[in-house]
Protein backbone atom coordinates (compact mmCIF):
# COMPACT_ATOMS: atom_id res chain seq x y z
CA UNK A 1 0.00 0.00 0.00
CA UNK A 2 1.46 3.30 -1.20
CA UNK A 3 0.51 6.73 0.58
CA UNK A 4 2.09 10.05 0.64
CA UNK A 5 3.90 11.00 3.73
CA UNK A 6 5.02 14.87 4.10
CA UNK A 7 5.12 15.52 0.42
CA UNK A 8 6.73 11.42 -0.30
CA UNK A 9 5.18 8.44 -1.75
CA UNK A 10 6.34 5.77 0.81
CA UNK A 11 4.80 1.96 1.23
CA UNK A 12 2.59 2.00 4.37
CA UNK A 13 3.57 -1.22 6.90
CA UNK A 14 1.19 -0.76 9.35
CA UNK A 15 -3.16 -0.23 9.64
CA UNK A 16 -3.67 3.45 11.29
CA UNK A 17 -2.00 6.52 11.97
CA UNK A 18 -0.01 5.13 15.30
CA UNK A 19 1.49 2.57 13.28
CA UNK A 20 2.81 5.34 11.14
CA UNK A 21 4.31 7.17 13.81
CA UNK A 22 5.46 4.22 15.28
CA UNK A 23 7.35 3.47 12.41
CA UNK A 24 9.07 6.68 11.29
CA UNK A 25 9.39 8.18 14.88
CA UNK A 26 9.53 5.24 16.77
CA UNK A 27 6.74 6.58 18.94
CA UNK A 28 3.17 5.93 18.92
CA UNK A 29 2.06 8.92 20.72
CA UNK A 30 4.76 11.58 20.39
CA UNK A 31 4.53 15.12 21.95
CA UNK A 32 4.42 18.45 20.34
CA UNK A 33 2.90 16.59 16.84
CA UNK A 34 0.00 16.97 15.03
CA UNK A 35 -1.23 15.05 11.81
CA UNK A 36 -3.34 15.66 9.03
CA UNK A 37 -4.76 12.94 6.59
CA UNK A 38 -6.19 14.18 3.42
CA UNK A 39 -6.29 17.78 5.03
CA UNK A 40 -8.04 16.73 8.05
CA UNK A 41 -6.30 17.20 11.16
CA UNK A 42 -6.40 13.83 13.24
CA UNK A 43 -6.59 14.48 16.82
CA UNK A 44 -4.23 12.82 18.92
CA UNK A 45 -6.79 10.64 21.06
CA UNK A 46 -7.82 9.27 17.40
CA UNK A 47 -4.10 7.74 16.24
CA UNK A 48 -4.80 4.17 17.49
CA UNK A 49 -7.91 4.13 15.36
CA UNK A 50 -7.92 6.25 12.59
CA UNK A 51 -7.21 4.12 9.21
CA UNK A 52 -4.91 4.74 6.91
CA UNK A 53 -5.61 3.48 2.98
CA UNK A 54 -3.59 3.48 -0.07
CA UNK A 55 -3.34 6.78 -1.36
CA UNK A 56 -4.08 8.82 1.80
CA UNK A 57 -1.75 12.29 2.00
CA UNK A 58 -0.50 12.47 5.46
CA UNK A 59 1.12 15.47 7.05
CA UNK A 60 3.05 14.88 9.91
CA UNK A 61 4.19 18.58 11.35
CA UNK A 62 5.98 20.03 14.86
CA UNK A 63 6.65 23.40 15.98
CA UNK A 64 10.56 24.89 14.87
CA UNK A 65 12.16 28.08 15.52
CA UNK A 66 10.08 30.70 13.42
CA UNK A 67 9.09 35.07 13.73
CA UNK B 1 4.18 48.53 33.53
CA UNK B 2 0.47 47.80 33.19
CA UNK B 3 -0.39 44.48 31.67
CA UNK B 4 -2.11 44.14 28.41
CA UNK B 5 -4.67 41.99 27.91
CA UNK B 6 -5.50 40.30 24.46
CA UNK B 7 -8.41 38.65 23.82
CA UNK B 8 -9.10 38.22 27.88
CA UNK B 9 -5.66 37.14 28.72
CA UNK B 10 -3.09 39.27 30.61
CA UNK B 11 0.53 39.40 29.39
CA UNK B 12 3.08 39.58 31.26
CA UNK B 13 5.04 42.03 28.83
CA UNK B 14 4.12 44.21 26.00
CA UNK B 15 7.26 42.73 23.92
CA UNK B 16 6.46 39.18 22.09
CA UNK B 17 9.45 37.31 20.52
CA UNK B 18 9.86 35.99 17.51
CA UNK B 19 12.25 32.60 17.82
CA UNK B 20 13.42 32.01 14.33
CA UNK B 21 16.69 32.92 12.88
CA UNK B 22 19.15 32.32 16.22
CA UNK B 23 22.33 30.57 15.05
CA UNK B 24 22.06 27.97 17.80
CA UNK B 25 19.24 26.78 20.03
CA UNK B 26 21.88 27.17 23.16
CA UNK B 27 20.97 30.87 23.24
CA UNK B 28 17.31 30.61 23.27
CA UNK B 29 17.06 30.34 27.10
CA UNK B 30 19.46 33.01 27.71
CA UNK B 31 17.20 35.34 24.71
CA UNK B 32 14.29 34.47 26.50
CA UNK B 33 15.12 35.50 30.00
CA UNK B 34 16.66 38.45 28.91
CA UNK B 35 13.50 39.85 26.77
CA UNK B 36 11.19 38.43 29.10
CA UNK B 37 8.62 38.50 26.15
CA UNK B 38 4.86 37.86 26.68
CA UNK B 39 4.34 35.93 23.80
CA UNK B 40 7.14 33.40 22.05
CA UNK B 41 6.27 32.54 18.77
CA UNK B 42 6.98 29.15 16.68
CA UNK B 43 6.41 28.07 13.46
CA UNK B 44 5.01 24.65 12.41
CA UNK B 45 6.61 22.40 9.79
CA UNK B 46 6.52 18.98 8.35
CA UNK B 47 8.75 16.59 10.35
CA UNK B 48 10.53 13.43 10.21
CA UNK B 49 12.20 12.59 13.75
CA UNK B 50 10.57 13.72 17.13
CA UNK B 51 13.81 15.51 18.25
CA UNK B 52 12.72 19.07 17.75
CA UNK B 53 16.39 19.42 19.87
CA UNK B 54 14.23 20.87 22.71
CA UNK B 55 12.41 24.29 21.42
CA UNK B 56 9.49 22.88 23.15
CA UNK B 57 11.02 21.89 25.87
CA UNK B 58 12.66 25.68 26.35
CA UNK B 59 10.24 27.34 25.48
CA UNK B 60 7.69 25.06 28.02
CA UNK B 61 10.06 25.81 30.91
CA UNK B 62 9.95 29.81 30.58
CA UNK B 63 6.63 29.04 31.03
CA UNK B 64 6.24 32.32 28.11
CA UNK B 65 2.64 31.14 26.51
CA UNK B 66 3.41 30.26 23.27
CA UNK B 67 1.80 31.99 19.84
CA UNK B 68 2.06 29.74 16.30
CA UNK B 69 2.39 31.26 13.26
CA UNK B 70 1.14 30.44 9.96
CA UNK B 71 4.49 31.99 8.65
CA UNK B 72 5.16 31.32 4.73
CA UNK B 73 1.41 30.14 3.81
CA UNK B 74 0.72 31.61 0.65
CA UNK B 75 -3.03 30.74 0.38
CA UNK B 76 -5.63 30.72 3.22
CA UNK B 77 -6.44 27.25 2.91
CA UNK B 78 -3.00 26.84 3.78
CA UNK B 79 -2.88 29.43 6.44
CA UNK B 80 -5.89 27.73 7.97
CA UNK B 81 -4.36 23.82 7.80
CA UNK B 82 -1.50 25.46 9.47
CA UNK B 83 -3.22 27.16 11.99
CA UNK B 84 -5.26 23.90 12.84
CA UNK B 85 -1.76 21.31 13.09
CA UNK B 86 -0.95 24.27 15.86
CA UNK B 87 -3.47 24.18 17.63
CA UNK B 88 -3.59 20.36 17.73
CA UNK B 89 0.70 20.09 18.30
CA UNK B 90 1.02 22.63 20.92
CA UNK B 91 -2.70 22.94 22.49
CA UNK B 92 -3.18 26.64 22.12
CA UNK B 93 -6.16 28.43 20.04
CA UNK B 94 -4.01 31.38 19.39
CA UNK B 95 -2.54 31.69 15.98
CA UNK B 96 -0.12 34.57 14.45
CA UNK B 97 -1.71 34.71 10.77
CA UNK B 98 -0.07 35.06 8.08
CA UNK B 99 -1.00 35.13 4.27
CA UNK B 100 1.57 36.17 2.40
CA UNK B 101 1.74 37.37 -0.73
CA UNK B 102 4.60 36.61 -2.90
CA UNK B 103 7.80 35.45 -1.76
CA UNK B 104 9.56 38.62 -2.45
CA UNK B 105 8.33 41.31 -0.27
CA UNK B 106 6.80 38.52 2.06
CA UNK B 107 4.08 41.27 2.41
CA UNK B 108 0.25 40.23 3.36
CA UNK B 109 -2.17 38.99 0.62
CA UNK B 110 -4.76 41.78 2.12
CA UNK B 111 -7.73 39.99 0.32
CA UNK B 112 -6.87 35.97 1.31
CA UNK B 113 -5.95 37.59 4.66
CA UNK B 114 -9.65 38.71 6.13
CA UNK B 115 -10.84 35.60 4.16
CA UNK B 116 -8.71 33.20 6.43
CA UNK B 117 -9.05 35.43 9.16
CA UNK B 118 -12.82 34.60 8.82
CA UNK B 119 -12.29 31.42 8.66
CA UNK B 120 -10.19 30.84 11.61
CA UNK B 121 -12.49 33.05 14.20
CA UNK B 122 -15.35 30.80 12.98
CA UNK B 123 -13.31 27.77 14.03
CA UNK B 124 -12.44 29.15 17.82
CA UNK B 125 -9.19 30.30 16.96
CA UNK B 126 -7.87 33.58 18.78
CA UNK B 127 -6.55 35.31 15.80
CA UNK B 128 -3.23 37.94 15.42
CA UNK B 129 -3.18 38.92 11.86
CA UNK B 130 0.34 39.86 10.12
CA UNK B 131 -1.14 43.28 8.15
CA UNK B 132 0.00 46.17 6.34
CA UNK B 133 -0.25 49.31 7.87
CA UNK B 134 -3.35 50.02 6.13
CA UNK B 135 -5.95 51.43 8.85
CA UNK B 136 -9.03 49.96 6.62
CA UNK B 137 -7.81 46.49 6.35
CA UNK B 138 -7.23 46.71 9.97
CA UNK B 139 -10.55 47.30 10.43
CA UNK B 140 -11.58 44.38 8.32
CA UNK B 141 -9.74 42.34 10.21
CA UNK B 142 -11.35 43.48 13.54
CA UNK B 143 -14.42 42.84 11.56
CA UNK B 144 -14.23 39.14 11.27
CA UNK B 145 -13.32 38.75 14.60
CA UNK B 146 -9.62 39.14 14.83
CA UNK B 147 -8.49 39.63 18.96
CA UNK B 148 -5.36 42.08 17.88
CA UNK B 149 -3.78 43.90 14.51
CA UNK B 150 -0.08 43.59 13.93
CA UNK B 151 0.75 46.32 10.97
CA UNK B 152 4.49 45.68 9.68
CA UNK B 153 6.90 48.63 10.55
CA UNK B 154 8.62 47.91 7.22
CA UNK B 155 9.20 44.17 5.43
CA UNK B 156 9.79 41.25 7.47
CA UNK B 157 13.35 41.03 8.64
CA UNK B 158 14.49 44.36 6.75
CA UNK B 159 15.30 45.72 10.02
CA UNK B 160 14.21 49.23 8.82
CA UNK B 161 12.08 50.43 11.95
CA UNK B 162 8.98 52.04 11.39
CA UNK B 163 8.53 53.35 7.54
CA UNK B 164 5.50 55.42 8.06
CA UNK B 165 4.66 56.13 11.58
CA UNK B 166 1.55 57.79 10.22
CA UNK B 167 0.02 54.88 9.42
CA UNK B 168 0.75 53.22 12.65
CA UNK B 169 -0.75 55.85 14.43
CA UNK B 170 -3.68 55.63 11.70
CA UNK B 171 -3.98 51.73 12.51
CA UNK B 172 -4.06 52.82 15.97
CA UNK B 173 -6.81 55.25 15.79
CA UNK B 174 -9.05 53.47 13.15
CA UNK B 175 -9.49 49.72 15.41
CA UNK B 176 -10.14 49.05 19.62
CA UNK B 177 -8.32 46.06 19.76
CA UNK B 178 -4.33 45.82 20.49
CA UNK B 179 -2.09 46.70 17.63
CA UNK B 180 1.19 45.12 17.85
CA UNK B 181 4.45 46.71 15.68
CA UNK B 182 5.03 43.60 13.71
CA UNK B 183 8.31 42.92 11.22
CA UNK B 184 10.71 45.55 10.34
CA UNK B 185 12.07 46.33 14.21
CA UNK B 186 15.58 46.62 13.47
CA UNK B 187 16.89 48.24 16.86
CA UNK B 188 16.00 48.91 20.40
CA UNK B 189 15.10 52.72 19.08
CA UNK B 190 12.41 51.41 16.83
CA UNK B 191 10.23 49.28 19.18
CA UNK B 192 10.45 52.45 21.50
CA UNK B 193 8.95 54.53 18.58
CA UNK B 194 6.46 52.03 17.45
CA UNK B 195 4.68 51.63 21.58
CA UNK B 196 5.11 56.09 21.13
CA UNK B 197 2.29 56.05 18.20
CA UNK B 198 0.33 54.36 20.39
CA UNK B 199 1.21 50.11 19.61
CA UNK B 200 0.04 47.99 22.71
CA UNK B 201 3.05 45.96 22.05
CA UNK B 202 5.61 45.08 19.87
CA UNK B 203 6.73 41.52 18.35
CA UNK B 204 10.28 41.25 17.01
CA UNK B 205 12.25 38.42 16.22
CA UNK B 206 15.34 38.76 13.54
CA UNK B 207 16.08 41.96 15.07
CA UNK B 208 17.05 39.78 18.25
CA UNK B 209 18.10 36.55 16.73
CA UNK B 210 20.30 38.28 14.06
CA UNK B 211 21.93 40.82 16.08
CA UNK B 212 25.74 40.50 16.96
CA UNK B 213 24.78 39.53 20.47
CA UNK B 214 21.41 38.22 20.61
CA UNK B 215 21.02 38.33 24.45
CA UNK B 216 22.04 41.97 24.99
CA UNK B 217 19.68 42.83 22.41
CA UNK B 218 16.69 41.05 23.71
CA UNK B 219 17.39 42.85 27.27
CA UNK B 220 17.72 46.35 25.49
CA UNK B 221 14.59 46.05 23.33
CA UNK B 222 12.25 45.13 26.85
CA UNK B 223 13.55 48.22 28.00
CA UNK B 224 12.81 50.07 25.08
CA UNK B 225 9.14 48.73 25.03
CA UNK B 226 8.97 50.07 28.82
CA UNK B 227 10.40 53.25 27.52
CA UNK B 228 8.26 53.54 24.66
CA UNK B 229 5.45 52.98 26.57
CA UNK B 230 6.20 55.25 29.60
CA UNK B 231 7.08 58.11 27.32
CA UNK B 232 3.38 57.44 25.74
CA UNK B 233 1.49 57.64 28.41
CA UNK B 234 3.76 60.85 29.29
CA UNK B 235 2.54 62.69 26.47
CA UNK B 236 5.30 63.94 24.44
CA UNK B 237 5.81 67.99 23.41
CA UNK B 238 4.27 69.02 20.46
CA UNK B 239 6.49 69.19 17.36
CA UNK B 240 7.28 73.14 16.79
CA UNK B 241 9.78 74.94 14.49
CA UNK B 242 11.08 77.71 15.57
CA UNK B 243 13.04 77.31 19.09
CA UNK B 244 11.45 77.85 22.36
CA UNK B 245 14.18 78.65 25.39
CA UNK B 246 13.73 76.81 28.34
CA UNK B 247 15.61 78.96 30.44
CA UNK B 248 14.35 82.66 31.42
CA UNK B 249 15.57 85.69 29.34
CA UNK B 250 15.31 87.85 32.46
CA UNK B 251 18.27 88.48 34.62
CA UNK B 252 20.83 87.37 32.38
CA UNK B 253 24.27 89.35 33.13
CA UNK B 254 25.54 92.44 31.57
Amino acid sequence: MRITVNGQETALDGRTVADLLAARLDDPRPHGIAVAVNDEVVPRDDWPRRPLAGGDVVEIVTAVQGG
Amino acid sequence: MSALTIAGRALSSRLFLGTGGLPSLVLLEPVVAAAEPGLVTVSVRRTSSTRDGGLLDVLRRSGVPLLPNTAGCLSPREAVMTAELAREALGTDWVKLEVIGDEASLLPDAIGLVDAADQLVRRGFTVLPYTTDDPVLARRLVDVGCAAVMPLGSPIGSGLGVLNPHAIEAVRAAVDVPVVLDAGVGTASDAALALELGCDAVLAATAVTRADDPVTMAGALRLAVEAGYAARRAGRIPRRTTARASSPMTGRIA
